[in-house]
């Protein structure tokens, strides 16, 4: 491909087929209906694509093969109801799809024009009538604002054509052929688009210094951080798995602006379908002329390379990505001198994560000012957010910064499942914090979380009920970072293990007050004066909860207890002995022999009751799991 | 001027030159920050976190707000002022020094390092006053004590890296490096070999530069004492020519002091029957391989010849460069030849029995504990040297007999294996083997004296890395290389291998700068190895005594004269080769 | 945990070496190109042995404890070999506060390993893993390719899954 022209001609072709899929009917299109199956982790993991299968097998047995499209695509978000199926034009939404489902839905919808109403996702169905809302009606959807996320869960992956068809590659064609690098620098500038992945510095500015800083630069690198390492976030996963074109152009461009020629995506190898994705993708780019020598005939040229992580969360900063990709253990060096003057194998490189390339092709489209409309005064455009732990739906939200929580959470979210109570949200990972009841209402945006102590990091939410203990939250976070430690610095190496020893010991009901200044100066301390992100921000998780959890830490200290009933050491099962009918199951199951017969019968029970002796006890749970009649408590 | 920059440090303004780190401009402000990890040019990493200062730094018109930033790498910009002693900072250097303390085994009163460790030194500055603050798990390691030269502790390893740096970027031999992560981060060798089982060529590099004991030489003092104190055996000690330039040091004398004299005045008050000078069998040695190299150069010999006094480097061509044995001197090294002429024409001469002689070295060098126990290297059917100590150890000796070396007089090595020649003196500096060749090969080539104006060959002198030169005498041109440290030697014998390098004469040092910065001279801490070359200082006591002898050619040693008079008779002849020279083994670099 | 080294006796064929030689060949000129060789290499024998990493070694003539501090720093390399079935149960955020803690403890009382082991048998190996991304399918453990989500972490669920891999 060398024109516009040809570029566009495929657009619109496209454009034909997959009107249906934006709920317009459209002339000459070749099929009836578009069926959307999705094909993220999430899904696949609960054998979306057998089904996907299964169904094409039904078209075809039945005939109808040539009016039903069956497409394979990323994720749709709302991961808590997969796997998920959307039958377009209509937009109809099914969610947790079973094989055995697909004979009704074929026979009845795709045949029949009759959704089946009770495989559909609840809130789109209206009791008693036969009005059926479209998947962008759902509050789950209806409060998004999609643009980094625009084509996951609309087209198939795979297909290049698809991404052109919804305005793939234009931007890459206007930044080659209508602007100058510094144009291009300065439109995202003006968007104010900043980093996704963490430490939110501002995209242009980082592009900026990369073309600059070294006049005479012979080689420089433009690289994609696609590591993602924070547990409970997968957003950027997501959209590789769903929309892999956007990076690979959005990395061109990058490669344009600053004067580059070779990118580099350093991406999970714990992410098989995302990493078959990209690879699909890059040869499709190729063939198309979209990387390569001489991309639409303009004597720029461009290639990306993949490069597999290995497992080390400290690959996701972004010296130590660049000594992995070097192809050496993942350590962290020091800055300066940064990347954009020394990086990859020493040479000017920009380094942005997946999510952050994903907005620039829209913002290069629509411009700069259409993007800074969206957010707040000091954080524009969109993020997007990982919804996880104690919240019902649970998936992927884009939503506009500075969205407050408790929209997110209760709105998008739709609240905390079983009727407990939200006790608070993780964001940021371990890197960040908690964000408390009393500031459910605060604006998500940079500033606004980092006024209380926390931060977006990569949009990972996790959500907290009363069952959840803040303490063992702060230990396991410390358990990871420590684990993730590349032990290259001493204060992250000693401190965060000093750190984790010190949650260990109040956790198991040994700890004393003065541990908590000690915690509090050691976290002061691996903040100020580790090496990378990872050290620094690594007390985060603790220092929040201390924060606004200090009373439970007290009461682990003081009173000896775990108000959530979480930490094992603190706990103790204990027999009702009114309740006990003295069956002795409790008893047989105990692994420690913890468990004798009293001489003490209840009043109308025949046998005598049970009782644990505490010192012997393992705390595993395994009488409580046994008593039928329900005699058995944690306190 | 532009490419300097004001600074203030501490409130004191200084100017240093553009590209400075915060490190160097406090030391122009006359201020030490503490470092444990940096090394300069070889180890810039930034990992231990001891030399963290608070940094303020322009922002447009304004300062902005003071961070935490490591001295040792950050550099300094336009405005930028520094506190070095703030509260936070010496609450920062405390932490880190506590966080180190509590992952060490603290065993200072049996540590090798004590009175030298960087480590105890700086708790003890820093006022640590409990060092059990973060007490907890500590990771525990068995010593490595397979290798011959050394012990590795690594419950004494603060994980600094200097080590490795030294391994892997100064040797380019790297088996040593860091494994696992995290906490549980440790410096070993592939698959937690010991030492032992890699491809080690017992340099000791890594020793010189660990802060604390979690590296050492292995000790063999008490071996010498008691031999001393066994009235059936004659102990005859022998000193390389560096041990002169270094010793000094252990008794804090300036680097770069001769202390000839009073060396052997204390070796004779330790009790030694005869003390002897290596560089006696320096001159031998030149005499026996310039021999050798007209020999070849003549009859169409393995061409280049390449020396083989330096028992590290002699073991890194086996491991890696197996293919050019044919290409290394077959002399013994000059240790080994003193040896062998200690127990062989000097046993002869005293009337007595091989056997009875403990033959001692003293050596800059931890290689040579290796040396000593390759195979033929047995002149007299006895181990050539039976000990090999390290200028340390002698230091410790004296320091543990008592002996107050500053005050002791000035005394003279017993003839005749204390004659020498500068030729032989100049061994311990890069440069030195090949200069005191040249002074041989020209004399011999041309058939004409060498006048002593004329014996100096300043092109191969000096520190750097690989050194070329190309002398004609005699209407023959020889060209020929001096490389010194491994990395180096690499390099030189790679061009070999590949037969890019037309030089016939070689010379290669181990250590870099020579053996007077060896793997077995004192050690000096990080604070003073960063700001003064050890290796330049160290050879001046050597150049300057050459400079001022009479006798500075190697051939005209009057004792080494008699010696193939009296029984070697021609260098190179028969018997030269049978108690003189030595040979090789092909070894693996994998086990 | 220090990466465990396992002492049982190598058993690789020419087959696998020509095919770990071919992968080197091809990636040779990139300098970054040991982490991709590595990757390949514990494809095609499962692990990571000293004999596979001495030829990586002698191949790009790297120290070979290059190699292994590689290898030791990454937590997807091994150098011990994995069972038949892979058993891998997410302790990332979402799965953990979800209770991926209790069902790995049941997998170790059911299989009578812990993680990080293989069984006597060489049929199961257990190790726990980082957030797999798969969240809202919280608490989530997988075996080779099939993925077993919202677990409630009961002894008897973890037995009825691993009676599946009877053979």
């Amino acid at each position: 491909m060398k024109t516009l022209q040809e570029l566009t001609a495929i657009k619109e072709e496209m454009r034909r087929e997959m009107a249906l899929r934006l709920g317009k009917e459209a002339d000459g299109a070749k099929y009836r209906k578009h069926v959307l199956m999705c094909g993220g982790t999430g899904c696949t993991s609960s054998g979306s694509m057998k089904i996907a299968d299964e169904l094409e097998n039904q078209l075809k047995a039945k005939g109808i093969d040539n009016e039903i499209f069956v497409v394979r695509t990323g994720c749709f978000g709302l991961c808590e109801r997969g796997p998920i199926m959307i039958v377009y034009p209509e937009g109809s939404f099914y969610t947790h799809v079973k094989m055995e489902m697909i004979d009704r839905i074929v026979d009845e919808h795709l045949i029949g024009g009759k959704p089946v109403k009770e495989f559909l996702y609840d809130e789109t169905v209206t009791e008693g009538s036969d009005d059926i809302k479209s998947l962008n009606e759902t509050t789950f959807y209806a409060k998004q604002h999609r643009v980094a996320l625009r084509n996951c869960g609309l087209i198939n992956p795979e297909n290049i054509n698809e991404y052109i068809g919804r305005s793939g590659y234009e931007a890459l064609h206007k930044v080659l052929t209508s602007m100058t690098p510094e144009e291009v620098i300065q439109e995202i500038l003006d968007s104010g688009l900043r980093g996704r992945g963490g430490g939110g510095f501002p995209t242009g500015m980082k592009w900026k210094l990369a073309r600059n800083i070294v006049p005479d630069a012979d080689i420089k690198y433009v690289c994609c951080n696609a590591d993602e390492g924070d547990p409970g976030a997968f957003m950027d996963r997501s959209v590789l798995e769903g929309d892999p074109h956007v990076v690979l152009e959005a990395m061109t461009i990058a490669g344009f602006a600053i004067g580059a020629s070779q990118g580099y995506i350093y991406v999970r190898a714990e992410y098989p379908i995302a990493v078959q994705r990209l690879r699909i993708a890059i040869k499709q780019a190729r063939e198309a002329g979209m990387l390569g020598n001489d991309i639409f005939g303009t004597g720029f040229s461009f290639d990306i390379d993949l490069r597999l992580g290995a497992g080390a969360f400290v690959c996701g900063e972004e010296t130590a990505l660049m000594t992995s990709i070097e192809g050496n253990r993942g350590e962290p060096r020091p800055r300066p001198p940064f990347p954009a003057e020394k990086g990859l194998y020493q040479k000017p490189t920009i380094l942005n994560n997946v999510e952050t390339y994903a907005n620039v092709p829209q913002i290069i489209l629509k411009g700069a000012k259409w993007y800074a409309s969206m957010g707040t005064e000091t954080a524009k455009g969109t993020k997007v957010f990982a919804l996880g732990g104690k919240i019902k739906n649970t998936g992927l939200v884009e939503i506009p910064m500075g969205t407050t929580l408790r929209e997110i959470i209760e709105e998008i979210g739709g609240g905390i499942p079983n009727g407990k109570k939200f006790k608070a949200a993780q964001a940021g990972g371990p890197s960040g914090g908690c964000i408390p009841a009393e500031h459910y209402d605060v604006s998500v945006d940079y500033d606004s979380l980092a006024k209380i102590g926390c931060m977006i990091g990569s949009g990972g939410l996790i959500v907290l009920d009363e069952d959840n203990c803040m303490v063992d939250i702060a230990k396991f976070f410390l358990q990871f970072t420590m684990d993730e430690s590349c032990g290259k610095c001493t204060p992250c190496r000693i401190g965060t293990k000093r750190l984790y020893e010190i949650l260990d010991k109040i956790t198991s009901g040994n700890g004393e007050l003065s541990d908590l200044d000690k915690l509090e100066e050691l976290c002061q301390y691996i903040k100020a004066n580790s090496l990378c992100g990872l050290g620094q921000t690594a007390p985060n998780p603790v220092l929040s909860t201390l924060r606004f959890f200090r009373d439970e830490y007290i009461a682990h200290i003081v009173d000896k207890k775990c108000p959530a009933g979480v930490c094992k050491s603190l706990l103790q099962y204990v027999i009702d002995k009114d309740k006990c009918v003295g069956c002795g199951m409790c008893a047989k199951q105990c692994p420690a022999s913890a468990i004798e017969r009293t001489d003490y019968i209840a009043p109308n029970h025949k046998l005598a009751s049970f009782e644990i002796n505490q010192t012997k006890c393992v705390k595993c749970g395994a009488c409580m799991a046994q008593c039928r009649p329900k005699a058995i408590g944690k306190q | 001027m532009s490419d300097m920059v004001n600074v203030k440090i501490n409130g004191f303004a200084v100017q240093v030159p553009k590209g400075s780190t915060v490190l160097e401009a406090a030391r122009a402000a006359s201020v030490t920050i503490p470092t444990l990890c940096y090394l300069k040019d070889i180890n810039e990493i930034g990992a231990c976190r001891m030399c963290m200062v608070e940094a303020a730094e322009m922002r447009g018109p304004n300062l902005g707000p003071a961070r935490m930033v490591a001295a040792c790498v950050y550099p300094v910009t336009e405005g930028m002022e520094v506190q070095t002693n703030s509260p936070k900072v010496l609450d920062s250097r405390r932490k880190t020094m506590e966080l180190l303390l509590s992952n060490h085994d603290m065993k200072c009163l049996s540590c090798v390092r004590s009175k030298n460790c960087e480590l105890q030194r700086l708790a003890n500055d820093l006022g640590i006053t409990n060092a059990e603050t973060y007490k907890g798990e500590r990771t525990e390691y068995a010593i490595d004590d397979s290798a011959p030269h050394m012990f590795r502790d690594n419950n004494k390893c603060i994980l600094c890296r200097r080590c490795v740096a030294a391994c892997a970027k100064t040797q380019g031999i790297g088996v040593i490096g860091a494994n696992e992560r995290g906490f549980i981060t440790n410096i070993g060798s592939q698959f937690n070999k010991p030492l032992a089982e890699t491809a080690c060529v017992s340099c000791g590099q890594c020793i010189t530069v660990c802060p604390t004991g979690a590296l050492s030489e292995k000790d063999f003092t008490d071996d010498v004492f008691k031999a001393i104190a066994d009235p059936t055996k004659h102990v005859v000690v022998q000193t390389a020519p560096s041990v002169r330039a270094g010793l000094g040091e252990c008794f804090g004398l300036p680097i770069g002091t001769n202390v000839e004299g009073k060396m052997v005045a204390a070796l004779r008050r330790l009790g030694f029957d005869v003390v002897t000078d290596t560089n006696y069998a320096a001159d031998l040695t030149i005499l026996e391989e310039g021999t050798e190299l007209i020999e070849r150069v003549t009859n169409n010999g393995v061409l280049p010849m390449i020396t083989s006094c330096s028992p590290g480097w002699v073991k890194f061509l086996e491991h890696y460069f197996p293919d050019l044995i044919p290409n290394l001197s077959t002399c013994k090294s000059p240790q080994q030849m003193q040896g062998a002429v200690i127990k062989t024409y000097y046993a002869e001469k005293m009337g007595w029995d091989p056997k009875d002689i403990v033959s001692v070295s003293v050596m800059p060098c931890t290689a040579k504990k290796f040396e000593i126990g390759r195979p033929d290297q047995a002149a007299s059917g006895y181990p050539d040297v039976d000990i090999a100590l390290t200028t340390r150890e002698l230091g410790r000796m004296i320091d543990r007999a008592g002996i107050d070396f500053n005050s002791l007089p000035d005394e003279k090595f017993d003839d005749p294996l204390g004659i020498y020649t500068g030729g032989g003196l100049i061994f311990g500096a890069t440069g030195g083997v090949m200069e005191a060749a040249l002074r041989f090969a020209v004399e011999k080539i041309t058939g004409e004296k060498l006048a002593n104006d004329k014996v100096d060959f300043k092109e191969v002198r000096g520190i750097e890395g690989i050194k070329e030169a190309a002398y004609t005498a005699g209407g023959l041109t020889v060209k020929v290389a001096v490389a010194s440290g491994l990395a180096n030697a690499r390099k030189l014998m790679e061009k070999v291998r590949a037969g890019e390098a037309d030089y016939q004469f070689i010379e290669i040092m181990a250590c870099p700068g020579g053996c007077v910065n060896g793997g077995g001279q004192p050690i000096q801490p990080a604070s003073v190895r960063n700001f003064t070359d050890l290796r330049a200082e160290r050879a001046k006591a050597l150049y300057s005594v050459d400079a001022k002898m009479e006798l500075r050619k190697s051939q005209d040693n009057p004792a080494i004269q008699a010696l193939y008079k009296e029984y070697l008779g021609e260098p190179g002849g028969h018997k030269a080769h049978e108690l003189l020279h030595t040979s090789y083994v092909a070894r693996k670099v994998h086990f | 945990m220090a990466k465990k080294i396992a002492t049982i006796p190598f058993t690789g064929t020419a087959e696998q070496e020509q095919e770990l030689r071919a992968t080197i060949d091809a990636l040779r000129e990139d300098p970054g190109c040991l982490m991709p060789i590595m990757q390949k290499a514990q494809e095609i024998y499962g692990y990571l042995p000293i004999e596979v990493q001495t030829l990586i070694a002698e191949e790009l003539n790297i120290p070979l404890e290059k190699v292994f501090g590689v290898a030791t720093f990454y937590a997807q390399f091994t150098m011990s070999p994995k069972g038949k079935y892979r058993i891998s149960v997410c302790l990332g955020t979402a799965c953990y506060v979800k209770g991926s803690g209790i069902v790995m403890e049941k997998l170790e009382e059911a299989l009578g390993i812990e993680s990080g082991e293989i069984t006597q048998d060489g049929k199961f190996s257990l190790d726990d893993c980082r957030c797999v991304g798969a969240c809202g399918l919280a608490p989530v453990v997988t075996i080779n390719d099939d993925v077993y989500g919202r677990l409630t972490g009961s002894l008897k669920e973890v037995q009825d899954i691993l009676a599946k891999y009877a053979d």
